[in-house]
């Protein structure tokens, strides 16, 4: 191994690291607000590189029959409740969202070429159909069992993770896809021929951490999940509405895994159920950050991206036992550093 | 008293009449339709609609379960098949350890199987139990030695190696690496990824470093790809070549231009209408090529579906002589069937010309694969 190789190994792994960062922080944020381990993420993945995929290639998706299904549950499961307590005030919002947007969107996709359209129009029109997938599915799984144990959480969210894994299929098919890149140059820097996708990759998820850390430190929403996160009986009692912080974080949880979708599609091929593999290297990488810290989630992102790229030069095929074995020492440094806390239970 | 005397008569006959009406020959096919062998099991599952529902006077009825690439799965159809609906043939299921699982059961209630798996253990060596299993897919050995033939004939000298990191890339690295030795060839590098892996970059770079005059790259369909564009894209200047299991559309598409000039095997079916007329396994290939794509559409023929379709050509070769023996849906029939099978002498059928025998209970030889090159986003047949 000489220094070009470990200078292109090191460059492969930033960029599939990039992508475990955004996933990884996705996993903290939804973990911290809502205690949901949210093993669907990767699944927003997938589904947001198939369907760009779809319109790219002329076909018809199917997260188009996904959100509609999604806003006709809520629509059921929302008219039950304001029946219950004759509370009407919220009709118009809740139609307009599960039920008009959807079927604009139905509208959209049966009616636009979307062959002929430009990239970007494409990428904002799969943004405007994955990213509404985590509200509905708070509403729809989560928002029932908020206060459910954890495990009862974790269990419902890989019943929803498998559920999805079977509709990814029906949707999109066995086959993967690859979609066009958004910058076909090349750039060498001595040894390294960097891609401009590559670029992309690192330069998105960098502007998306900047992003996130403006909105939870500067916007009103992004303290009122920051309050969740900390004390959800506190933040409740200063009127800040659960419901709403849990809708909140699964779509920011939803539009991050569709940013690394659109993100990861030119450079590797997505199948179906490639999500779940990727959503979990993130969650190594959140592990290492205890489920709670950022900062830390990330750079063992990074570390996992790395290893994963240097292990499978030097042992490819246990490259993943590498890459999932490093949680073993991680939990045994943590649980030494900190104190057991028995879960509170409501 | 009287009324309840018609009733029960009535009865009698109703049940004595559907009965009767029964007296047909049923075949349990068991596909794996969704999970992870999707891609092979959809074709398949299209092939059995396209599968005569009238043979040698009988009605043929088909009963199609989807076991999900499960193995548990596999079992529990195939005992349904067994005990429910009392079939007198199974078929299926598309992966190996599936078919690998049917064998005891089928053994068991004495049903004879064929498989569409290609594993090389579902027939071989033909046992106790393997006595009621025959399979239709090439082995892969057939498979490596038709790519190391064709290596030698042009010059390669090394090999580098590239498989998934699973069953089927170690069962590809065995027989390649025996069929590699025994011609002389040297394999230079081994190296493992992932189906669902998102970065071949390290293993390419070994490989590129030890230099070796071709590469093969064993997976299968779309996840194929990767080790390729990322072969390209380090500049790798020798030959490529893949293996059968590559064969469908979707790979041309996601592969693309990086594709250009791969050398693969594969069953004559694929590139049945430019094989030369005095192939024998030509005129069943077309007749099959045709009636797919007619229904499915252009460029929709994978190898996968044909292994259904010469398993249909095999069950009609031998039920004018079960018949003659049994009737159907008796355990006298089902032994006569397999006893048939046996018998089989030079079948012409999609995938080459079956032979069968108390030894080989595949029955195919070198008819049964041919040489592909990808040229212009095409399967090329080369001579």
């Amino acid at each position: 191994m000489d220094s070009s190789i470990a200078l292109i190994l090191t460059q492969d792994g930033i960029v599939n690291g990039a992508v475990y960062v955004l996933l990884a922080l996705a996993l903290v944020l939804v973990f911290t607000v809502t205690r949901i381990i949210f093993i669907p993420q990767g699944e927003f993945v997938a589904f947001s590189a198939l369907t760009l995929a779809m319109l790219e290639n002329g076909r018809f998706p199917g997260t188009v029959w996904l959100v509609l299904a999604g806003g006709l549950a809520v629509c059921a499961m929302e008219a039950g409740a304001l029946v219950a307590r004759h509370d009407w005030r919220y009709r118009a919002r809740v139609l307009g969202w599960n039920l008009v947007y959807p079927f604009a969107l139905w509208a959209l996709a049966s009616l636009v070429d979307w062959r002929g359209a430009g990239q970007l129009a494409r990428i904002a029109f799969t943004l405007a159909l994955v990213v509404p997938l985590g509200p509905m599915m708070f509403r729809v799984f989560f928002q029932p069992i908020a206060s459910a144990p954890v495990l009862v959480l974790l269990i419902v969210a890989v019943a929803v993770h498998v559920a999805l894994v079977g509709l990814g299929l029906w949707m999109f098919g066995a086959e993967g896809y690859r979609t066009l890149p958004l910058w076909d140059e090349n750039f060498l820097v001595g040894p390294l021929r960097i891609p401009g996708q590559a670029i992309w990759v690192v330069g998105a998820s960098l502007a998306l951490i900047v992003l996130l850390a403006q909105f939870f430190s500067r916007t009103i929403y992004g303290k009122a999940l920051r309050a969740t996160a900390v004390n959800r009986n506190g933040a409740r009692l200063m009127g800040i509405s659960p419901n709403l912080a849990g809708r909140l974080t699964l779509m920011l949880a939803a539009a991050i895994g569709a940013i690394s979708g659109i993100l990861v599609s030119p450079i590797t091929t997505i199948y179906y159920d490639t999500g779940f593999l990727i959503g979990l290297k993130g969650f190594v990488a959140a592990i290492i950050g205890g489920l709670a810290a950022y900062p830390a989630a990330a750079a063992g992102a990074l570390l996992v991206g790395l290893l994963e790229s240097f292990s499978s030069f030097w042992a490819s095929a246990y490259k993943e036992v590498i890459v999932f074995t490093l949680i073993i020492p991680v939990l045994f440094w943590r649980s030494l550093r900190t104190h057991h806390v028995e879960e509170e239970e409501e | 008293m009287e009324t309840k005397k018609r009733i029960i008569l009535g009865l009698a006959l109703a049940l004595g009449w559907t009965m009767a009406a029964q007296a047909q020959v049923k075949v349990g096919v068991t596909v794996s339709a969704t999970g992870p062998a999707a891609s092979l099991g959809i074709p398949e599952k299209n092939t059995v609609e396209m599968l005569p529902k009238e043979m040698a006077g009988q009605k043929i009825e088909y009963l199609v379960l989807d076991d999900a690439s499960d193995t548990t799965t596999a079992v529990n159809n195939t005992r349904k098949f067994i005990t429910e609906d009392k079939v007198d043939l199974v078929m299926g299921s598309s992966i190996t350890p599936n078919a690998l699982a049917m064998i005891d059961v089928v053994a068991e209630a004495k049903v004879p199987m064929i498989s569409f798996a290609a594993g090389d253990k579902v027939i071989s060596p033909v046992d106790e139990k393997r006595h009621w299993v025959f399979k239709t897919p090439q082995s892969d050995r057939m498979m490596t030695e038709a790519i190391v033939e064709h290596m030698v004939a042009n010059g390669v000298k090394t090999v580098g190696f590239i498989g998934y990191s699973d069953a089927y890339g170690e069962s590809w690295y065995q027989s390649f690496s025996e069929a590699a030795a025994a011609k002389g060839l040297k394999l230079v590098v081994n190296e493992r990824y992932n189906r669902t892996d998102t970065s071949v970059t390290g293993q390419v770079l070994k490989i590129v470093g030890a230099k070796p005059d071709a590469v093969l790259i064993a997976g299968s369909g779309t996840p194929a790809a990767l080790p390729q564009k990322t072969l390209k894209e380090r500049g790798y200047p020798g030959k490529i070549y893949q293996t059968h299991g590559v064969v469908n559309p979707d790979f041309l598409r996601v592969c693309g231009r990086d594709c250009e000039g791969t050398f693969l095997p594969s069953s004559p079916v694929v590139v049945a209408p430019q094989l030369p007329d005095s192939h024998p396994a030509k005129a069943a290939g077309v007749e099959y090529f045709q009636l797919y794509e007619s229904k499915y559409g252009k460029g929709s023929v994978t190898q996968f579906g044909s292994y259904v379709w010469d398993a249909g050509k095999l069950f009609a070769a031998a039920l004018p002589e079960a018949l003659t023996k049994a009737k159907p849906g008796t355990p006298e029939f089902r032994a006569a069937l397999r006893d048939a099978i046996e018998h089989l002498k030079e079948v012409p059928a999609a995938n080459g010309v079956y032979t069968m025998s108390p030894t080989d209970h595949l029955g195919l030889d070198h008819r049964a694969r041919v040489m592909l090159r990808i040229e212009s986003g095409q399967w090329k047949y080369i001579p």
